[in-house]
């Protein structure tokens, strides 16, 4: 495997930022709520992901180590304000609908993550494609989480699909079922922490297996990792 | 004479699990009987689906977790699971909602924990807290006593209103729940909560209809009955020494306590001790729900912490808090205790010094 392979099954599945290194619980709990939150969200985490992994990257060899923290946060800040800035100008309901999570992007310990672990160590050509990677996986699992939730909840699926993608997604959304009465649990929070559970136990099933399927021919116990190794 | 000689444990248990969740079963029957003539086919009918529920979710996630199949439903725990939800929901909630309740009930609170033993909290809490924070309103949509109706509904009434909505003819569950002069009548405890909240005080909710017929002023009619035939069947546990004394007492007392306290500061908002008790579900929660040997805490010092804070809490949020019963809200939150309660009740290992923390330091 080649070093951009490696990037990309590690964001995306070895050390998912969600479902294996569990960092930026708060936001992907908070506004998966419905799909388009989720796919909002992660959308803006991966730009600012990949704009700050490339930042912090170009000046690594420039800034002291003493105070690479406050560079990186800051670096973060502004690449937050910049994507908070054009969410407000081009999808103002969706600025509102996700309201204080988006400048809570910041403190998004997944983004100073990476910038600490991989952006100030590598060149800007992987920086970026890590930060690219890391986001889709964040992102992927936010879509996830937020389907069940809002499939669940609601009986919908892409409400508000206008919102993120302008006029032409106004017949996308798809209504599954009816219900006057629907299962709230799912929309509020305790649903959050049930759904991202079932997730994390699902991603380690198939792990396992994988695992197994691999070392079945020995009789040793082999002690299966299920945490990445980076 | 012949000595015999053995290692320990030497006081060995007499009864096995199954036969202990029948003995509840059998205890919660009477009370069961009761309730349905007081309130309705209904029970029966949830119950068959919360036990037909139970049984099946749990056999499909034993084959998954390729366990011991018949063993496991064999010990009975899965049906008093099913059969505390089925008391404790309202008798005419819609089928699907009672299925949802009961496999969040197994599913979830018990099986994904590790199955009977392992399990953190009261499964039956769970699954019922789950559907009232879900489902608030359909939750809420208690019968009145079936003397009370205008007209008695029957069982196929009941069974149709449970899987389509409607009686035969074509009542929706809020009209059948209007009694002959219009008024749609709550449970006492809901009746007495929406009152204080509207501006009248303690002895003006009484007033309501709801409360004629009770043994005593402050007592619904049919609930306090129901009430007391749980008492009794808890009473014969405790005889049988199925549970101990402990939890009951303690959450009873504290109950009275807390209750009495807030009762004497202030007579015209604060219900009285007896009103607390027989009304909801206090005693059916004190001998039968608090007292699940999984979940509940183990040392008898820790089983009287346990028992008075649920009843203090019981009390505090059916006082301040949002919903009007709060026996489930207690018993989870006090689940969530019970491994520092117990862990500073330790009782003191015999030969040991009484300060458990010199000990381990050897």
């Amino acid at each position: 495997m080649n070093q951009y392979q490696d990037l990309a099954s590690s964001g995306i599945w070895k050390n998912n930022p969600a479902l294996v290194q569990l960092l930026g619980l708060c936001p992907l709990l908070a506004v998966t709520a419905t799909l388009i939150n989720g796919l909002a969200l992660g959308l803006a985490t991966t730009a600012v992901l990949i704009g700050s992994n490339v930042t912090v990257s170009v000046v690594r060899n420039f800034v002291r180590n003493e105070i690479r923290i406050p560079v990186f946060v800051m670096v973060i800040a502004a690449f937050v304000t910049i994507i908070q800035l054009l969410m407000n100008a081009f999808t103002y309901e969706l600025y509102l609908s996700l309201g204080i999570f988006i400048p809570l992007i910041v403190t998004n310990c997944a983004i100073i993550g990476r910038a600490e672990a991989f952006a100030s160590k590598n060149p800007v050509a992987p920086a970026a494609f890590d930060g690219l990677m890391m986001g889709v996986g964040f992102t992927i699992v936010l879509m996830l989480l937020g389907a069940m939730r809002e499939i669940l909840g609601s009986g919908t699926l892409l409400a508000g699909a206008d919102r993120l993608f302008g006029p032409i997604a106004k017949n996308w959304p798809l209504e599954i079922f009816v219900t006057d009465q629907p299962f709230l649990l799912a929309i509020l929070p305790p649903g959050a922490f049930i759904g991202m559970g079932l997730l994390i136990a699902a991603k380690n099933i198939i792990d396992n297996r994988a695992a197994a399927r691999q070392t079945a021919p020995t009789d040793k116990v082999t002690r299966i990792r299920i945490t990445a190794d980076s | 004479m012949k000595l015999f000689l053995s290692s320990s444990p030497h006081q060995r248990v007499k009864r096995d699990t199954g036969q202990v969740m029948r003995l509840v079963i059998y205890a919660m029957l009477p009370a069961m009987i009761l309730q349905v003539v007081v309130f309705g086919w209904g029970l029966v009918i949830q119950a068959t689906l919360t036990v037909a529920t139970a049984l099946l979710v749990e056999g499909l996630i034993l084959t998954l977790r390729q366990k011991h199949v018949e063993r496991t439903l064999g010990d009975y725990s899965a049906v008093v699971t099913a059969l505390l939800i089925a008391i404790s929901i309202p008798p005419t909630l819609p089928w699907w909602m009672t299925i949802i309740g009961t496999f969040f009930a197994i599913a979830i609170a018990k099986q994904l924990y590790g199955g009977l033993g392992f399990n953190m909290f009261n499964p039956a809490m769970i699954g019922y807290v789950v559907l009232l924070i879900s489902f608030p309103v359909a939750m809420t949509m208690w019968l009145p006593p079936m003397s009370m109706l205008a007209e008695p509904l029957g069982f196929i009434d009941t069974l149709m209103l449970i899987f389509t909505g409607y009686t035969n003819s074509g009542l929706d569950i809020t009209q059948v729940r209007t009694v002959a002069d219009g008024v749609t009548m709550a449970t006492p405890l809901d009746t007495v909560k929406t009152g204080l909240a509207s501006g009248q005080t303690y002895h003006e909710a009484l007033l309501e209809p709801i409360f004629n017929g009770g043994f005593a002023a402050s007592l619904g009619a049919g609930w306090a009955w129901l009430s007391v035939a749980y008492l009794l069947g808890g009473l014969v546990l405790l005889r049988l020494k199925v549970i101990n004394w402990h939890i009951p007492g303690a959450m009873i007392g504290s109950v009275v306590v807390v209750s009495g306290l807030l009762h004497l500061l202030d007579m015209d908002h604060y219900a009285s001790p007896l009103f607390h008790i027989f009304n909801g579900s206090l005693l059916v929660g004190a001998f039968f729900i608090a007292t699940d040997p999984v979940s509940a805490s183990t040392t008898d010092k820790g089983r009287l912490v346990f028992g008075a804070a649920i009843g203090f809490w019981l009390v505090i949020i059916r006082t301040f808090g949002g919903y009007p019963d709060a026996v489930a809200f207690a018993v989870i939150i006090m689940n969530m205790a019970v491994p520092l309660i117990d862990y500073y009740t330790k009782p003191r290992t015999y030969g040991r010094d009484r300060n458990p923390r010199s000990t381990s330091k050897r």
